[in-house]
């Protein structure tokens, strides 16, 4: 499989679920993990350009895809990621435990919408649970990044 | 939170799916995982085999045949969501597949692992019943037709043998009146209870052990649902009244 563009092999353990894997196996700790049952969104990457659950998926099942973390939305001596930038600007985040998955989660869904309606913001965020902020600085975070992709 | 140990196998053609599911003692198909890999997590599910189907070629197809369409087993719900056919042919189940959990989710879940999971709150098994549709069933000795009445056979069971391999469910077309309801605490959170209508036919979910029918004139007829944290029966019976008559008054 490719991890933000660089092969890595499978796991020996099938048991191993991506998420675990991740973080174990490939140190990449940006990828968080909270319910381990498909509920909080902390584990979210992309599979392929398309947001899954990590924790919902065994490691083995990524070989020959391609998988973005966190880690892979921007170079460490880039400037951040457009969705990035804007959880920045608009305050998204307050102890950022969640942080990652819903960047992860809104890069997929301005995959899908670039333009996305209110609704369509909390729909797109839905799945994902932050449990300081109260989602109305996440909501603004998502609108703004909209603006800045399509800058 | 790990799964339990477990012998993986990944074959790649259907025939080989259906001669391992044959051979291997307790096997369990992992399509989308999005419903199994919580229960092996919880350890909820323990089988000995696991038969990842993802890498199966050629099953992952949504096409028209004897006026509907079917859809294999690999099909995520999120292609049925952005589905131009589907939302053409059959509307209801574009507008019922949107209910099911969140997109993150749909990305990866499948139609026919809904079905086959036949977890009796969740939607898609409630469409299948509502529509008349069926599922085709593949073993190493035989393939059959399953209506989508002689399906679900109890909580989280089907009348599919531990052999076979639901390889396809089939919806009919369907461009009369139509509508999805469910009641839920958070959005794609599982349903307390919903209703689904097509046309005359009313199907409920998360009211009984499985997905039934029921009579739009008396939707609550004979029904004993349970009650749990979330909502008590008498409740579950007000949203499945409440729900039927807003399906009805579209």
């Amino acid at each position: 499989m490719r991890v933000n563009g660089v092969a890595h092999p499978p796991p020996q353990d099938p048991r191993r679920l991506l998420s675990d894997h991740l973080r174990h196996d490939l140190g990449l700790t940006g990828t968080h993990v909270g319910c381990e049952h498909g509920v909080c969104g902390c584990c979210t990457v992309l599979l392929d350009g398309a947001a899954v659950r990590s924790c919902l998926m065994l490691a083995v099942q990524a070989e020959g895809h391609e998988v973005t973390t966190v880690e892979g939305l921007a170079r460490d001596d880039g400037p951040l990621h457009a969705v990035q930038q804007a959880f920045h600007e608009c305050h998204g985040l307050q102890c950022g435990f969640c942080t990652p998955g819903f960047v992860m989660s809104v890069v997929g869904l301005l995959a899908q919408h670039p333009n996305p309606t209110a609704q369509e913001i909390e729909e797109g965020i839905a799945g994902n649970l932050c449990r300081c902020t109260g989602y109305a600085s996440i909501r603004r975070a998502v609108a703004r990044a909209a603006e800045l992709s399509a800058q | 939170m790990k799964p339990p140990p477990f012998e993986y196998h990944a074959p790649t053609s259907v025939n080989e799916v259906c001669a391992l599911l044959g051979s291997l003692d307790d096997p369990k198909i992992l399509a989308g995982g999005q419903s199994l890999i919580p229960l092996l997590n919880f350890r909820l599910a323990r089988p000995r085999h696991l038969v990842d189907i993802n890498r199966v070629e050629g099953l992952d197809r949504i096409y028209e045949r004897d006026g509907g369409i079917a859809v294999q087993a690999l099909v995520r719900q999120s292609v049925i969501e952005d589905s131009e056919l589907v939302a053409r042919v059959c509307p209801l189940l574009s507008d019922a597949v949107r209910l099911v959990a969140h997109r993150v989710i749909r990305n990866r879940g499948t139609v026919c692992g809904s079905i086959a999971h036949a977890d009796p709150a969740s939607e898609l098994p409630a469409v299948l019943l509502a529509l008349g549709g069926s599922v085709v069933a593949h073993s190493a000795r035989s393939q059959r037709v399953i209506p989508a009445g002689e399906l679900f056979a109890g909580m989280f069971e089907t009348s599919l043998e531990p052999q076979e391999l639901l390889a396809e469910a089939w919806f009919p077309a369907f461009a009369g009146k139509h509508a999805i309801f469910e009641e839920s605490r958070r959005h794609g959170d599982f349903a307390l209870a919903g209703v689904v209508r097509a046309d005359k036919e009313l199907a409920l979910f998360g009211v009984a052990s499985t997905p039934v029918l029921a009579d739009p004139h008396d939707p609550t007829r004979g029904l004993e649902p349970s009650g749990d944290i979330e909502a008590s029966p008498e409740f579950r019976l007000h949203l499945v009244k409440v729900l039927t008559e807003r399906a009805f008054a579209a």
